[in-house]
């Protein structure tokens, strides 16, 4: 059993530079798909099961813009993102916000089983086949000395980046912004001052959704779709969000960071397969030694 | 209804499926049989800790694939025999639950955390089943030989090639014990000090510890029981089949079906699981009968329907199909007295 006389390998400091560096860029794209699960738990204390398979939805609308009429990912996101928040806006109003009674645990399960329709639904309709966008651009980029890094891995950065900046933006300066925050803080006085407490509550996860869509053009010239790419994106996502705090901007962009840096390097160490177990360790020891993350407040 | 009243109704159902399938000999329907039933068992495993406990847990994968893999390695590496080795199928999964459930108890981990937790938990087991390949047969899983001796059918747990009865009924009967034997510990369960107190544990935690429950033991033993019986789900699928790999032992799809049945039958009730197995298959079946008339043969038609199930009687039954049949059972005796 070689098991047992296992050994770290070792590298030298330009491998590891590299590899920590090609996990910032896969880490802002975890960062992208958990801005709007965050979101939606600081507000709504939902935990989003159905998060992956809307992802997957968006980016199967994404290829198909592509493949009908030759619309560019990233030009696309001007029609997926205002789809997304529309679709997420009648869900929370019309399915999750009447089936689940306002109960945590139904909630979950109510998310759950729309995950799994929207998932099979594709498997039934597209099949389980991997579709990928070509894009002129897409193997082009720039030679950092110690990694390679390509345009469309770039433009998930900076997508990340401004993303969560717009959103903090907007939760900062606009009344909605404003409504969603006192809903977050206190639903029964914010319904007593005359907001529309249900309202927010889909406008919010309009929201998430939207950012999602978003995540999913960004994704798509790097990564082909299939039907279970959500279920992949999901499990790091709830990662990324527990480790940066539930419900904050920031968090889920440090700790989209810090789970894609952490990923690389146990894979560089532990092999491709066991590499990313990295994910899971650090999802159990936060949930059990912290589950306030990194930039949450204490549940109180 | 009371749980006398379950008993009944637990028996005359039991009494069926004992007499039931001697009067089909068609091979389809004994299969159907035997998957309505497996997941019966999956499913009150899960309804032991969700429905009783009020513990969500959304990797119960880790529990059916941890006993499975121990059934099948234990045969495939040492050579033992599988009457012996489900003992410590079971008990080694058992153990695996104490940990998890120590860990998540300990930290009061509880409603949503509770659920990401094991969520995260069958992930590790899944990655490890599939990396690990010196102890594990890594991702081509593990393939146990068939015995194509009938005298031996017994004797290796195998009914492939036994006589003409145990080949056709074998695993049905097989499966048919694990789900009297689970359901009659539930039962007992349920009437015990210890389901009273695991249902105020559920009901009202703070309460139940006000009262001098001790809530953290209450559901460590939920925990326990509840790998027991699902292990026993993994053992059997490792006889059935002599096949396991990570996808099928920690893959989200174990998990998902451990709770279908329970939510869909009735959460913490007895017979609830077994009429949401045989409420989903069927509907599932009929489902699928229907879309291959219609465009031919396609995967995900039942998991779509089941995915509707699920989310329509978390609207519009919250006890579900259970609580539905007491209701017409208590508005047709009314009728009656009147």
């Amino acid at each position: 059993m070689d098991f047992f006389d296992f050994n770290l390998p070792s590298y030298g400091w330009s491998t590891v530079l590299g590899s920590a560096i090609s996990g910032v860029f896969l880490g802002s794209i975890y960062a992208l798909v958990a801005l709007g699960l965050t979101l939606i738990y600081g507000v709504l204390h939902i935990i989003n099961f159905a998060h992956g398979a809307l992802l997957m939805l968006a980016m199967y609308a994404v290829y198909f813009l592509w493949q009908a009429f030759g619309i560019d990912p990233y030009l696309a996101m001007l029609i997926v993102v205002p789809g997304g928040f529309v679709f997420g806006y009648l869900l929370q109003r019309g399915v999750i916000g009447k089936a689940s009674h306002g109960r945590d645990e139904i909630i979950l399960l109510v998310t759950l089983g729309i995950s799994i329709i929207i998932e099979n639904a594709a498997l039934f309709f597209f099949s389980a086949t991997e579709r990928s966008v070509r894009v002129p651009y897409d193997l082009d980029g720039f030679d950092l000395g110690v990694t390679f890094v390509v345009y469309p891995e770039l433009a998930a950065l900076g997508g990340s980046l401004l993303i969560t900046f717009l959103l903090w933006l907007f939760m900062i300066k606009t009344d909605t912004g404003k409504a969603i925050r006192a809903v977050a803080k206190e639903r029964q006085g914010a319904r007593l001052v005359g907001i529309n407490v249900d309202h927010i509550f889909a406008v919010c996860f309009g929201i998430g959704v939207a950012c999602v869509a978003a995540a999913a053009s960004l994704l798509v010239p790097t990564y082909a779709v299939h039907p279970q790419i959500g279920y992949l994106f999901v499990l790091i996502a709830f990662t990324v969000v527990v480790l940066g705090g539930m419900g904050s901007f920031v968090g889920a962009l440090v700790g989209g960071f810090l789970i894609g840096i952490f990923e690389q390097l146990g894979r560089l160490y532990l092999g491709e397969s066991l590499g990313v177990i990295t994910i899971s360790f650090i999802f159990i020891l936060v949930l059990l030694f912290r589950p306030s993350g990194l930039f949450g407040k204490p549940a109180g | 209804m009371n749980s006398r009243g379950q008993l009944l109704g637990l028996c005359v159902l039991m009494v069926i499926l004992a007499i039931g399938p001697l009067l089909i000999s068609s091979g389809r329907w004994i299969e159907f049989l035997e998957l309505t039933l497996f997941v019966a068992v999956l499913g009150q495993g899960w309804n032991v800790l969700a429905g009783y406990g009020g513990q969500y847990s959304f990797g119960h994968a880790v529990f059916f694939g941890t006993g499975a893999y121990i059934q099948a390695l234990l045969q495939f590496k040492f050579g033992w025999n599988p009457w012996v080795a489900m003992w410590f199928a079971m008990s080694g999964t058992t153990l695996i639950a104490a940990g998890i459930g120590y860990l998540s108890f300990r930290y009061g981990l509880r409603g949503s955390y509770f659920a990401l937790i094991t969520l995260a938990f069958a992930e590790a087991f899944h990655v490890l089943a599939r990396s690990l390949d010196s102890i594990t047969e890594g991702g081509r899983g593990v393939q146990l030989s068939l015995n194509q001796d009938p005298s031996q059918a017994i004797a290796e747990f195998q009914f492939n090639f036994a006589g003409p009865f145990l080949k056709t009924y074998g695993f049905y009967y097989t499966i048919f014990i694990i789900l009297l034997i689970t359901y009659l510990l539930t039962w007992l369960m349920s009437n015990s000090r210890f389901g009273a107190q695991l249902i105020a544990v559920r009901e009202n935690e703070e309460a139940a510890m006000a009262l001098g429950i001790d809530a953290f033991r209450v559901k460590m033993k939920a925990i326990c029981l509840s790998a027991i019986i699902t292990s026993s789900a993994g053992v059997y699928y490792v006889q059935k089949f002599l096949f396991i790999e990570p996808g099928i032992a920690y893959g989200p799809a174990k998990s998902v079906e451990a709770l279908f049945a329970p939510i869909i039958g009735g959460l913490g009730t007895i017979v609830g699981p077994l009429l949401g197995s045989f409420f989903i298959h069927g509907v599932g079946e009929v489902a699928k009968e229907v879309i291959v008339y219609f465009v031919g043969d396609r995967p995900g038609v039942d998991l779509i329907f089941f995915g509707m199930i699920l989310i329509l009687v978390l609207a519009f039954l919250p006890r579900g199909l259970y609580g539905l049949l007491e209701m017409l059972w208590l508005r047709l005796r009314g009728k009656h007295n009147a």
